[in-house]
């Protein structure tokens, strides 16, 4: 492998990595507060770029929509919490893991139903699809505007999360939601706020993906959102960053080991859930989480 | 002893039915009681791990798609075999393999209960949910693996002209065993154990109870016949792809024991008939609709939907299922 190709598979991992990062960031935050893994969260990102993708099919310019499919997939998360989620808060964890797969498979069928299951070729604006040359590298604008934006997102999330009030209560909600509550913060309130970056994030991350892979279809969250938490566990969950570095840390995996070994490409979908086992083998909390009991951000 | 007639009776009642059907019955009957047996075993053994010792897991897809390789793989004559194999030639290994059905069915389930035993090493050192997210993984990787080695699987084609040894004889009976089986497990030491490590993990601990052990053998167990039910379904299937074993065969699982009852091995049984029974009764869901004279087009995936709703509106308003996690005699049972 000479050093040009080198490059380029690194601005693609880059790029495929920060999708994982950004779906990886509402697996964590959703965990930290309410210690369950949202199986729907892969949904709401397909929900997300099909929303965008039928915004600009009906015209509406590509910002306009991403801002459309932004806000339908924040409403779809707000809407899992507090029909799925939020009456079983008191129950055994196994009732509310089993009505996030409710979701997650209501959601898939839904737009099955209502969409087909053929994938659908996504058209991005031609600034993102352009080919532009370095020296013998030729890539797509996007795979630089990708982590950029993703990296400037998560400067974002950071600076809610540890510069504002609502970010200091979602932190605590981390450590003690009885507490919390007894200090007369709206727990419910501040669950709704994670719901709403978490699935904002997500459906970013599914635009990206579907700009990187011209194509949707109503099974595409499935097998993002398994790497994205593979991600989110190898990074620690609980912990934004982590969420971050496991996201990248997976992308650059995936991308290398397919260039450097090309028969190993049919197992490409495989690696996510060989980390998943590796670090649960020999270090449970990933690489920057601390105590899964206590989560923390 | 009345409780020992009792049981002796129904044991014999079950057999006298199961060979008067296969006799009596015609074909699609057989086809629908089949099916519903051979999801019986597969409920029953998935209520174990999942109601039982209350570990949340996904996995039964990848479990019967072991089985059903397995078993198929041992019952396909060579000959058939390199026929079959378009894609490359198969493997040396598997030519060789050959067996009876009763032998090819228990390979299938020791070599899913073997795969447990290894997944249990990296699931149960964390609690809970872990579990759930590495099984339904592992559901997906089995799939790829079937897909990526044509020389064992013959890839994505699947394998056909499996001897249908399965007939409502084996089917039933087996059925039968396992959910013998179960009720023994869960009034054993065993089961006490299991039901203490999902009420209250600590304290089951502090009793002085080998948690991931308890753990493990239920998982192993519930895999075995998982295998074994994979292996009957290939065999009444007659054809096999790896498509067939995706996530909406753990989800009709997961819809049964849930309506049955977490831990309740004759709840699962009544839910199993109820769940086969509205599904083939839905089926019209994923023809042409017409309404009000309107054609709406075929809408496949339509009685998942349903489905998918039953299962949040039955965690949202009746978490016990039908039976709890109590079995139908304890309700006969005189109070005293």
């Amino acid at each position: 492998m000479n050093l040009d190709i080198f490059l380029q598979q690194l601005v693609n991992g880059a790029s495929l990595g920060s999708m994982y990062a950004l779906i990886a960031i509402g697996y964590t935050m959703v965990y930290g507060v309410l210690r369950l893994i949202n199986f729907a969260h892969g949904d709401i990102m397909m929900v997300g770029a099909f929303l965008t993708f039928f915004a600009m099919q009906s015209g509406i310019p590509f910002e306009a929509a991403l801002i459309i499919g932004i806000a339908g997939a924040a409403i779809i998360g707000i809407l899992t919490d507090k029909i799925a989620y939020k009456p079983l808060r008191e129950a055994p964890k196994i009732s509310l893991l089993i009505t996030a797969i409710g979701i997650s498979f209501f959601l898939e069928n839904l737009f099955t139903v209502l969409f087909g299951s053929t994938p659908k070729a996504f058209k991005a604006p031609e600034y993102l699809t352009k080919i532009f040359h370095l020296g013998n590298i030729y890539l797509p604008i996007s795979v630089i505007i990708i982590p950029t934006v993703t990296l400037l997102i998560l400067a974002i999330v950071l600076w809610i999360l540890y510069k504002t009030k609502y970010g200091m209560a979602i932190r605590a909600l981390a450590f003690d939601i009885q507490t919390v509550k007894l200090m007369g913060i709206d727990a419910d309130k501040i669950i709704m706020i994670v719901f709403i970056i978490g699935s904002s994030l997500a459906a970013i991350g599914g635009v990206f993906y579907a700009v990187s892979y011209p194509s949707i279809d109503p099974l595409m969250g499935i097998i993002v959102g398994l790497k994205a938490f593979a991600a989110a566990v190898l990074g620690g969950i609980g912990s934004v960053g982590g969420a971050v570095v496991g996201g990248f840390i997976l992308g650059f995996t995936e991308i290398f080991v397919v260039a450097m070994f090309p028969e190993l490409g049919g197992y490409k979908d495989a690696f996510a859930f060989f980390f998943l086992i590796l670090v649960l083998l020999f270090k449970p909390t990933g690489i920057m989480g601390q105590d899964l009991e206590r989560g923390r951000f | 002893m009345k409780k020992i007639i009792r049981n002796i009776v129904l044991i014999l009642a079950t057999l006298i039915f199961i060979l008067y059907a296969q006799n009596n019955f015609d074909s699609y009957t057989l086809s629908i009681l089949n099916n519903i047996a051979v999801f019986a075993i597969l409920a029953l053994s998935y209520n174990l791990i999942n109601g039982v010792a209350g570990q949340f897991s996904l996995e039964p897809n990848g479990f019967v798609a072991i089985g059903a390789y397995f078993t198929a793989i041992l019952l396909i004559p060579a000959d058939t075999k390199i026929d079959m194999f378009a894609l490359v030639d198969p493997a040396p290994i598997i030519l060789k393999m050959h067996a009876q059905f009763l032998p090819a069915i228990i390979i299938g389930g020791i070599a899913a209960s073997l795969v447990a035993l290894l997944l249990s090493f990296p699931v149960f050192r964390v609690r809970g949910d872990y579990l759930a997210i590495v099984t339904l993984g592992f559901g997906f990787i089995i799939r790829i693996f079937a897909i990526n080695n044509p020389a064992y699987t013959n890839g994505a084609m699947g394998l056909n002209d499996i001897p249908s040894n399965a007939n409502f004889i084996w089917i039933g009976t087996i059925a039968l065993i396992t959910f013998i089986v179960m009720i023994h497990i869960i009034n054993s030491k065993f089961g006490r154990a299991m039901k203490s490590v999902r009420d209250d993990e600590d304290a089951a601990t502090a009793m002085g109870i080998n948690t991931f052990k308890m753990k493990t053998y239920a998982f192993m167990t519930s895999a075995f016949f998982e295998g074994v039910g994979g292996g009957l379904l290939a065999s009444m299937l007659t054809t096999i792809t790896p498509d067939q074993f995706s996530f909406l065969l753990t989800f009709q699982l997961l819809i049964i024991i849930v309506l049955g009852g977490l831990g309740s091995m004759s709840g699962t049984l009544i839910a199993t008939i109820l769940v086969m029974g509205g599904m083939e009764w839905l089926r019209f869901l994923d023809e042409n609709i017409i309404l009000f004279g309107k054609d709406f087009g075929a809408h496949p995936g339509m009685r998942m939907v349903v489905f998918s709703i039953l299962l949040i509106i039955m965690m949202l308003f009746a978490r016990r299922g039908l039976l709890g996690d109590k079995e139908i005699f304890d309700y006969f049972k005189r109070k005293s």
